[in-house]
């Protein structure tokens, strides 16, 4: 753990409606918002929205749902995304551009491409997933602002 | 290169976003599924797409496209016009095809 850590973060926690596609990306919009009035570099608030709505997306296809908890430090943003979902039977296979199991109807949306996960670690510094069938899954994700020599 | 003048250049209609149109357009993509654009899509591309649901109006403003362009007159759905409104997200519709736009955007921006 970086000694940097001692920074006392700004912290958002949303909730995330289950099966409401309409709603899907609302908490991601109020991240982007908050870092844009923070003047946080560009690429750091594109790659920060973008990894959070393929998670929020992740969680309303699979997990009725779930919560986000985002904490921006001056170097970096932490999200740690949890959901109570049926869990990731293959999490390597997950990762794979093209995977996916997503149904028709999500598919039909746009969405079940199987780049999600793939899209959410291109854009993270550092990913982690602790997934258990029948109890949920975590993703830990570190997007880093680059150019701060941090 | 404004979203207006790329609109004008490629005959469009533009039926939502209107406070967006000076917005910069630099490149393009072609795409419907939404994870694609987010992930290949660079910033202030010109996107050409027949997918005119809210999802394709919050992954143009999270990845930071400039415009959404709905090709082969693919329609717009009512909640996404309102929230392309509400972030200035120009929605631009064309009758031509990804192809035909494709080529009319590469021209304007000196590509091909």
């Amino acid at each position: 753990m970086s000694n940097k850590s001692s920074v006392e973060p700004i912290t958002q926690q949303y909730v995330i409606p289950g099966t409401d596609f309409t709603r899907a990306g609302e908490a991601s919009s109020k991240v982007k918002t908050i870092l844009k009035r923070l003047g946080y570099d560009p690429d750091a608030i594109r790659r920060v929205a973008i990894a959070m709505y393929e998670g929020e997306i992740n969680m309303v296809i699979h997990a009725h749902g779930g919560t986000a908890k985002v904490e921006i430090f001056p170097d970096r943003v932490e999200i740690a995304l949890c959901d109570q979902g049926p869990g990731i039977s293959d999490v390597s296979k997950a990762m794979e551009e093209g995977y996916s199991t997503a149904p028709d109807e999500v598919r039909a949306l746009g969405f079940g491409a199987g780049m999600g996960l793939p899209n959410m670690k291109k854009c993270s510094d550092d990913m982690r997933v602790h997934s258990i069938i029948g109890k949920g899954t975590d993703v830990y994700m570190t997007i880093r602002v680059r150019g701060t020599g941090n | 290169m404004t979203v207006k003048t790329l609109s004008e250049l490629l005959e469009c209609n533009c039926i939502a976003g209107h406070g967006g149109l000076e917005r910069p357009v630099t490149g393009g993509y072609i795409g419907d599924f939404l994870s694609w654009v987010m992930g290949r899509a660079e910033e202030n591309s010109a996107w050409i797409t027949v997918m005119g649901n809210i999802n394709a109006v919050a992954v143009a403003l999270l990845a930071d496209v400039s415009c959404i362009i709905l090709c082969d007159s693919a329609p717009l759905d009512e909640d996404a016009r309102l929230r392309a409104e509400e972030n200035d997200i120009p929605v631009l519709t064309s009758s031509q095809t990804a192809f035909a736009l494709a080529l009319s955007l590469g021209r304007a921006l000196g590509r091909c």
